[in-house]
């Protein structure tokens, strides 16, 4: 038995992506792959608590979320959705390359998705620009006018947060795709190396998933 | 435990050739900042918990001085208000939270299980770094000024009335947080995916278990408070409204939010200790532990009820009565579980040959205190006693009890009993038993009196009081230097022992575990063939023994 354990701990694969504390490529894709669930579980959580506090504030001030919410721009909003799955798209494709160990495409697949990205993220300045301009943001100068002017500070205060954070997520994961695409460029993923890849996947299809819950909550429910 | 100890521990070699140990292996202070290595960065961690436990222990001795006298005559109300807080945020966020997992479990998770090193290296450097710029944001608030809202934050003074560094203060615990986060999401990694062969879930040493148990807690808990403190900050950064009462936010939801994860925090803090508590409670009766799987469960257990009860935070604050009836029967609950443990601990204890060493002296004063913090938790848990005892010295006995006297005693306990496998040093024996014993003392010296005055109705967060509250608050203040005594004697031999402190050997307590199979200091890679497991954990049992017991079923 232990003898066994000596070979496969000697017979190291020569990947240079390997690391050094695994047995083999197979326990490093899972591990990571792994970790990356557990990350996102953390995530669900981290975003729950602002989706729970804006439920309790929905169930106390509905009158107020409906004024409040008709002050977004649908149009804008289902744009931007269909952005974002279209990047749920790429980044799939981007995976599929990946698998195949075919770099050239992984590279292209991720600069569609960051473009998309930064679609995604131009509209949402227009968005929070249109929001200052109408003094639709929390605060001193907040005016939506109406009975309900004091409560929607608070549904604005967690349309500002909710797809800020968003924002924040999107802004971090274009970092990441631009780290890939470096990586991609330099021929790094092959058919038993492709983890990172599909851990980026994993990151930028739970912020996607966040949006698909985020617009309807926001933006079409009156 | 591995295929390799096949003969008594003692008489195990000192295994040579195995490598260069991992505190001489790469030298420089870059060797260390930029280290992957779980051992190098538990150390690390171990230096910063220690300054900031140092800083806290600060903030805890203008406490004490400040009220040894009914007056207010040492620090204004502001700067006691100020005092308590920093106290509070830098032990509760610096120190009890990530003291044993951050140390001991990233030290010994990887070894204990069989493995090279924790499955993620280079997140585990990273949540030092976080805990670092956390820390960094903490401090930058306590000479910025100071903060005055009480570890808790609690809204609306905290968001909209606090004239202090808030902010600050806030995203240290934020930042903080992550480095808690991603220390649990290693271990959880580690535990599913890096087991020796052979170490199957039921075979694992408890500590893993009380660590993994945590490990849930941490990444389960933590977002939610660390996404509420942010949401405080955004509140003062841009004047957002979350909890301001102005425009129709609700502070009390706030104060869910804040304790469904700050309540089961108090178990992150214990359930490694209590880990600790079992490997040392087995080792030194030389048995077999009691009812592993029920203490291995427990800690689950304790995790998963850990969630369901944080509404006992809130029995004073407009939360409604059914809502106070049904979260103090969940807490009567979470007793269960924890008091499996106390008895396995004590049915490991019968008919066992105890020794006295300074890690078994630890964990008895462990028992002592946690017998009393967790009685005194039932007396807060009900609804009609907690209107009597809420906000006064009662309650700070009883969560100090927990969380300082059971938490750091299991931690100390620890670090003596691998102190001699981190080092590769014995620390001095007689000095090691004094210290434990200047800490029990201390502590009930220090805490036990104010049960009587909270009790007797002395209202917690002021800096003058009553003068009938004196007696009890000199006392507490006696304790407090006996016990500060007690912290600082192994700082000093700890560090004495790494110059001057005689070789350890591999195994010196003759204990069970992969750790004590391996050299003292470890190698760098801990293991140069990756043991097989075909023992359970804790066959302390001589051979005679399981023969005899073998006829005895025949």
């Amino acid at each position: 038995m232990s003898s066994q354990a000596l070979e496969q701990s000697s017979a190291h694969p020569a990947n240079p992506n390997f690391q050094h504390q695994y047995e083999d490529l197979q326990q490093q894709y899972s591990s990571t792959t792994f970790g990356m669930w557990v990350f996102l579980v953390q995530e669900i959580l981290f975003f729950g608590s602002l989706f729970c506090a804006y439920a309790v504030y929905r169930s106390m001030y509905p009158e107020a979320y409906s004024a409040a919410s008709h002050h977004l721009n649908v149009a804008l909003g289902t744009f931007n959705t269909v952005v974002l799955i279209g990047s749920s798209l790429t980044m799939a494709l981007a995976v599929r390359c990946a698998q195949l160990g075919r770099n050239k495409g992984v590279f292209g697949y991720l600069l569609a998705t960051f473009m998309l990205g930064n679609v995604f993220l131009g509209v949402k300045v227009v968005e929070y620009s249109d929001k200052f301009k109408h003094h639709l943001v929390p605060g001193p100068n907040f005016a939506m006018g109406g009975p309900y002017n004091e409560q929607a500070q608070i549904y604005f205060s967690m349309y500002f947060a909710m797809t800020g954070l968003h924002a924040l997520h999107m802004i971090i994961g274009a970092g990441l795709l631009i780290f890939f695409m470096w990586k991609a460029y330099n021929n790094t993923y092959s058919t038993d190396f492709y983890g990172p890849i599909e851990n980026m996947g994993l990151y930028w299809h739970f912020v996607d998933i966040v949006w698909i819950f985020l617009f309807p909550m926001l933006y079409l429910i009156h | 435990m591995s295929a390799t100890l096949t003969h008594p521990v003692d008489q195990v070699p000192m295994p040579e050739n195995q490598g260069e140990s991992y505190l001489t292996k790469g030298k420089g202070v870059m060797s260390w900042l930029l280290t992957k290595d779980h051992k190098r960065i538990a150390l690390l961690y171990l230096m910063s918990i220690t300054a900031m436990s140092l800083l806290g222990g600060f903030f805890a001795a203008l406490i004490r001085l400040e009220l040894i006298t009914p007056g207010g005559d040492l620090l204004s109300a502001e700067s006691y208000n100020k005092a308590f807080t920093m106290h509070g945020v830098i032990m509760v966020f610096f120190v009890l939270i990530p003291a044993t997992p951050a140390v001991l479990g990233n030290f010994l998770l990887p070894i204990m299980i069989g493995a090279r090193d924790l499955a993620l290296p280079r997140i585990n450097l990273l949540s030092w770094y976080i805990f670092i710029i956390g820390a960094a944001f903490t401090l930058y608030s306590m000479i910025s000024g100071g903060v005055d809202t009480g570890w808790t934050f609690y809204t609306p003074y905290s968001s909209t009335y606090a004239n202090s560094a808030v902010i600050t203060a806030a995203l240290g615990a934020f930042i903080s947080g992550f480095s808690s986060i991603l220390t649990g999401l290693n271990f959880i990694v580690t535990v599913h995916k890096m087991r020796a062969p052979g170490l199957t879930w039921f075979r694992l040493p408890l500590f893993v278990w009380g660590n993994y148990a945590t490990a849930l807690v941490q990444i389960l808990g933590t977002p939610v408070v660390a996404m509420t403190i942010l949401l405080v900050a955004m509140e003062r950064l841009f004047g957002f409204s979350f909890f301001n009462p102005n425009t129709g936010g609700d502070p009390i939801l706030f104060q869910h939010m804040f304790w469904f994860y700050s309540h089961p925090a108090v178990y992150l803090m214990i359930l490694p200790a209590m880990g600790v508590i079992s490997e040392l409670v087995t080792c030194f009766s030389r048995k077999r532990v009691f009812g592993y799987s029920f203490i291995a469960l427990s800690s689950v257990a304790i995790a998963v009820f850990g969630f369901l009860v944080w509404g006992h935070h809130l029995f004073v604050s407009g939360q409604s009565v059914y809502g106070g009836m049904v979260f103090s029967v969940l807490t009567f609950i979470v007793a269960i579980p924890s008091a499996v443990k106390v008895f396995n601990w004590t049915a490991t204890l019968y008919k066992g040959s105890i020794s006295y060493e300074a890690p078994m002296l630890y964990a008895f004063g462990f028992f002592g205190l946690f017998l009393i913090g967790g009685l005194t938790g039932l007396f807060c848990a009900n609804v009609a006693v907690d209107v009597h005892i809420h906000d006064t010295y009662f309650i700070v006995a009883h969560f100090h009890y927990i969380m300082v006297g059971g938490a750091i005693m299991g931690y100390l306990g620890g670090m003596h009993f691998w102190w001699p496998k981190i080092t590769g040093r014995m620390y001095p024996e007689t000095a090691g038993r004094i210290s434990a014993i200047f800490v029990f003392l201390g502590f009930n010296l220090t805490f036990f009196p104010q049960f009587l005055a909270g009790y007797l109705g002395m209202p917690r967060r002021y800096h003058a009081y009553p003068e009938e509250f004196q007696i009890w608050n000199i006392m507490s203040s006696a304790g407090a230097v006996v016990l500060a005594i007690g912290y600082t004697l192994p700082m000093i031999y700890f560090t004495w022992s790494i110059f001057a402190g005689k070789k350890a050997p591999a195994n010196p307590w003759g204990a069970k575990g992969l750790e004590w199979t391996i050299p003292s200091p470890p190698p760098m890679e801990n293991f140069e063939t990756i043991p097989v497991v075909t023992e359970e954990a804790y066959a302390y049992a001589p051979e005679e023994d399981e023969e005899h017991e073998v006829n005895h079923h025949v």
